[in-house]
């Protein structure tokens, strides 16, 4: 028996009849870990996690103890843990140690969780593929060869090869979706304000979510349950509490939006996807075709928003109260030689976009540009909910690209968000869930929600996956 | 083509430096990039802009919040130039 192959569901099972402990749960995690080529943890603490097994073990000989009690999980590298190192994957932040618990990570550790350690991702979240971690890219575990995709690749490899039960990404604009459905993973990103992002390194404030990555929907829907809520330390955090939905396929209206099946997406994508949404046709779901007419300008939308955003997050690493301190002559001098040094190309890149887009002369034809291109999206997703329950599309135009194949040109880079992009300019969440393989490389599916209907998201999900 | 005066002058407000190499391929990065941020010329104009929905812009109130003792020690123990408690920095001049 491999204890790492279980869901969350089946573990907490196990833990319940006393087949094994949270120890040695923990411990076959840390020996897949330690065996592991994939690059998909960037620190673990062998001592703490199994510290934290011992005192799960307790709470559940109480016989007393939740879904997540015990279970080990691993945490993106971008979300602080007291004491554990937090390096957002830069250089920058190489020798950081988090002074505090992300509110995410305390409802885990109340619930009696294991953190297992930190996984990699592009350096401060930025890209599609981690390989622009500063620490080496992470490897698909479908096929070496290939990108676990990005930015949460870690997270998402972790889980896929049983390194973790499960694990908390982030995405900003399909970080959690993308890297789910490249290695055959769940991935829930949930509605703008429905996680609280206190202690999540910042990339895009206004798109940010946490979410996580799970085996099984149902492992999301768990997850996601606990870690969902208003947060004081976050103020768009909203007032939200996960109900159960009723919602069955039978019936259910889903619209499948004509602009996520033109030019661009690979044959066989299509192909795996139309054939899932036939399944739900099947079962007495009316599919309706829609049409978010603005899908072409989410890309150059995003690309200016996200920037603009990060180029300001991204202004307080400026080697003087935490990260990478290079000297200089005067204060001025110390700023840009530690940026200049700790910072990688894509965040560099990201800062100039975003300096240039906000800057006098440039900010009417970008930034306010872009923000009016904004509401175009969020109209296109409002008009569409009026007359759809759910919207099912890809997550990504083609499965999990080879390692090296984009890095030398970031458009294409950016051009992978496609699908998951849109989504979050309009705040809104989506789950990626497994639907089949091409030559043994997972695709996932995409099914995207009103605000707040994460619920009928995960209820849909846990259908698709058993049919 | 973005020249490299241009990419020069926004890493100056960026506060980054960047070398002689990092700059020639900024100017191709971000020249391809901005081209294809001209796609928004053609988009119209949204009759009106709504912010997001929920109750996400609730401020809190301007009381001084609890936090947990040994807080200010971690924090500064991560600065990297400290004198007697106190962070320290360059001369402005």
């Amino acid at each position: 028996m491999d204890l790492t192959e279980f869901t969350i569901t089946q573990a907490h099972e196990g833990l319940k009849k006393k087949e094994f402990s949270s120890v040695d749960l923990t411990k076959a995690y840390l020996e897949k870990i330690k065996k592991s080529d994939l690059n998909s943890f960037l620190s673990f603490d062998e001592n703490w996690a199994i510290e934290q097994a011992g005192e799960a073990d307790k709470k559940i000989a109480k016989g007393d103890f939740g879904m997540l009690c015990g279970i080990p999980c691993s945490i993106k590298d971008a979300i602080m843990v007291d004491g554990q190192k937090c390096t957002a994957a830069s250089k920058i932040l190489e020798n950081y140690v988090a002074p505090y618990d992300a509110t995410v990570v305390k409802k885990l550790k109340e619930a009696g969780a294991v953190i297992l350690g930190k996984t990699n991702t592009d350096e401060f979240t930025m890209g599609a593929s981690t390989e622009n971690s500063a620490f080496g890219v992470t490897k698909n575990p479908h096929d070496k060869t290939r990108v676990a995709g990005g930015s949460s690749g870690g997270s998402a490899a972790s889980v896929a090869a049983n390194e973790a039960c499960y694990s908390l990404g982030s995405d900003t604009g399909g970080s959690i979706r993308l890297p789910a459905s490249f290695c055959g993973v769940a991935g829930l990103c949930p509605t703008y304000g429905s996680v609280s992002r206190y202690g999540l390194i910042a990339h895009a404030s206004s798109l940010d979510q946490i979410g996580p990555m799970t085996k099984s929907v149902e492992d999301a829907k768990i997850v996601f349950e606990i870690i969902s809520g208003k947060d004081p330390m976050d103020a768009t955090s909203a007032n939200y509490k996960f109900e159960e939905s009723k919602t069955q396929i039978k019936g259910l209206k889903i619209g499948v939006p004509k602009e996520y099946f033109a030019e661009g997406l690979d044959k066989e994508v299509e192909g795996i996807i139309r054939d899932a949404i036939k399944r739900a046709e099947k079962a007495g779901a009316e599919i309706v075709e829609i049409s978010l007419p603005n899908t072409k300008y989410a890309i150059a939308c995003y690309y200016i928003i996200v920037p603009s955003e990060a180029s300001a997050n991204l202004a307080r690493f400026d080697g003087i109260r935490y990260g990478l301190s290079k000297p200089g002559n005067d204060l001025l001098d110390v700023y840009v030689k530690s940026r200049g040094e700790g910072f990688g190309s894509e965040p560099k890149r990201r800062i100039m976009v975003g300096t240039h887009s906000l800057s006098s002369g440039y900010y009417d034809a970008y930034y306010k540009k872009a923000q009016e291109v904004r509401q175009l999206i969020r109209d296109d997703f409002a008009k569409v909910f009026e007359k759809v329950d759910l919207i099912f599309c890809p997550v990504a135009p083609f499965p999990a690209f080879k390692i090296g194949e984009k890095v030398d040109d970031p458009l294409s880079m950016y051009l992978v968000d496609l699908y998951t992009g849109a989504v979050k300019l309009a705040g809104l969440p989506g789950l990626s869930v497994p639907v089949g393989k091409i030559n043994g490389l997972p695709v996932g599916l995409q099914i995207i929600g009103n605000h707040f209907q994460e619920n009928k998201i995960l209820s849909a999900g846990m259908w698709i996956e058993k049919n | 083509m973005i020249s490299k005066e241009e990419v020069s002058h926004i890493a100056k407000l960026a506060r980054l430096e960047l070398t002689e190499k990092e700059n020639e391929k900024m100017q191709k990065d971000l020249s391809a990039i901005l081209d294809y941020f001209n796609l928004l010329k053609k988009a119209p104009k949204p009759e009106k802009i709504v912010k997001s929905k929920g109750d996400l812009s609730a401020a809190r109130k301007d009381e001084a919040s609890h936090r947990d003792a040994g807080l200010v020690e971690k924090l500064m123990a991560l600065a990297p130039d400290k004198k007697d408690g106190y962070i320290k920095v360059k001369a402005i001049f």
